[in-house]
């Protein structure tokens, strides 16, 4: 009963505090200064080809790193927990062999995958996606290619090295960003050259690709470890 | 009709949530909120975010819905493996 009462006491000093924020929400029919400021020269102070990547990389490039970060702590979670899980249980399984149909579809679709993936992270400056999408495309290339039975050795060590770089990578660029620029991943250090051709943007390609190679091999981790585990022998 | 194609995919989409949330077969509602996200990010092509609609499909209709199916596959494992501990372990 008292328990009750203190919950009830918690909820509605919660909701005095909250109301005056609840009662604030309406439609806005203007644009506040920072986001009029993005948007009338965000772009082409950076010299990126659009306004979407401007803010992506460059303006909340941080949340990418929060993202990058969290995805890490997740990585690193689900290989220990598997690694426990394993150990714990001896099971012996042997893995069914792929059909003939997957094994096939897999091997014919994996470099169209792959090098799509490439191509969103590559291009991401220029055209919908970036780092982290084509990573996951990449990484689901990877899972198909281990479902297909066309890799059936991971090299933990060239993802470890990929992961590693990149990581450091994107931090070192940011801090660049800090030192030869205004502030921390800005893109300016780097020629903006021509928009709209490959290389251009500043460092936004750059950064683009590390995050795309990290992301895809962080997740190709998260999903040998998954399968790893569940075929120990 | 614009607005019934969006109506018709916000209604599958609820359908799809109910079937993730309600069904019997642990398979079928994984696919099922996978569907979801897949509903989701054509929403978002559609309401013109291609970006957004293709980290949901990449990351919501695809790798999560593998994963789970990862973790169901392991857990089957080793709920069979604990029941039968002396026998032999199946195939």
């Amino acid at each position: 009963m008292i328990k009750r009462v203190f919950a009830l006491a918690l909820i509605v000093v919660v909701a005095f505090f909250v109301f005056p924020l609840f009662a604030g929400i309406g439609e806005r029919t203007d644009l506040g200064p920072v986001a009029t400021a993005y948007l009338e020269e965000g772009a082409r102070a950076l010299g990126a080809a659009n306004l979407v990547t401007a803010v992506v990389v460059t303006y909340r490039g941080l949340d990418t790193l929060g993202e990058v970060t969290v995805l890490f702590a997740a990585s690193a979670g689900v290989a220990l927990v598997f690694g426990t899980l394993a150990r714990r249980s001896q099971v012996e399984r042997r893995r069914r062999p792929p059909s003939e149909l997957l094994e096939t579809g897999a091997s014919l679709l994996l470099p169209i995958i792959a090098t799509f993936g490439v191509f969103v992270f590559v291009h991401g400056h220029l055209t919908p996606g970036g780092g982290f999408q084509g990573g996951v495309v990449v990484a689901s290339g990877v899972l198909l290619s281990f479902l297909g039975g066309t890799l059936t050795h991971t090299p933990h060590r060239l993802l470890g090295a990929l992961e590693t770089v990149a990581g450091a990578g994107y931090v070192a660029i940011g801090l660049l960003g800090i030192w030869l620029a205004a502030g921390f991943l800005d893109p300016r250090f780097l020629p903006s050259g021509e928009i709209g051709s490959l290389f251009s943007g500043g460092a936004i390609p750059l950064i683009y690709v590390l995050v795309g190679v990290k992301v895809g091999a962080e997740l190709s981790g998260v999903i040998d470890a998954m399968r790893h585990r569940s075929d120990v022998s | 009709m614009m607005l019934v194609f969006l109506a018709v995919i916000g209604v599958m989409m609820v359908i799809a949530a109910f079937v993730a949330l309600y069904s019997r077969d642990v398979v079928g509602a994984i696919v099922a909120a996978g569907v979801v996200s897949l509903l989701a990010s054509l929403l978002y092509l559609v309401f013109g975010a291609p970006d957004v609609a293709m980290t949901e499909a990449a990351i919501g209709s695809a790798l999560t819905t593998v994963v789970f199916l990862f973790a169901w596959s392991r857990i089957r494992e080793i709920a069979s493996h604990g029941e039968r501990r002396d026998e032999e372990v199946p195939e």
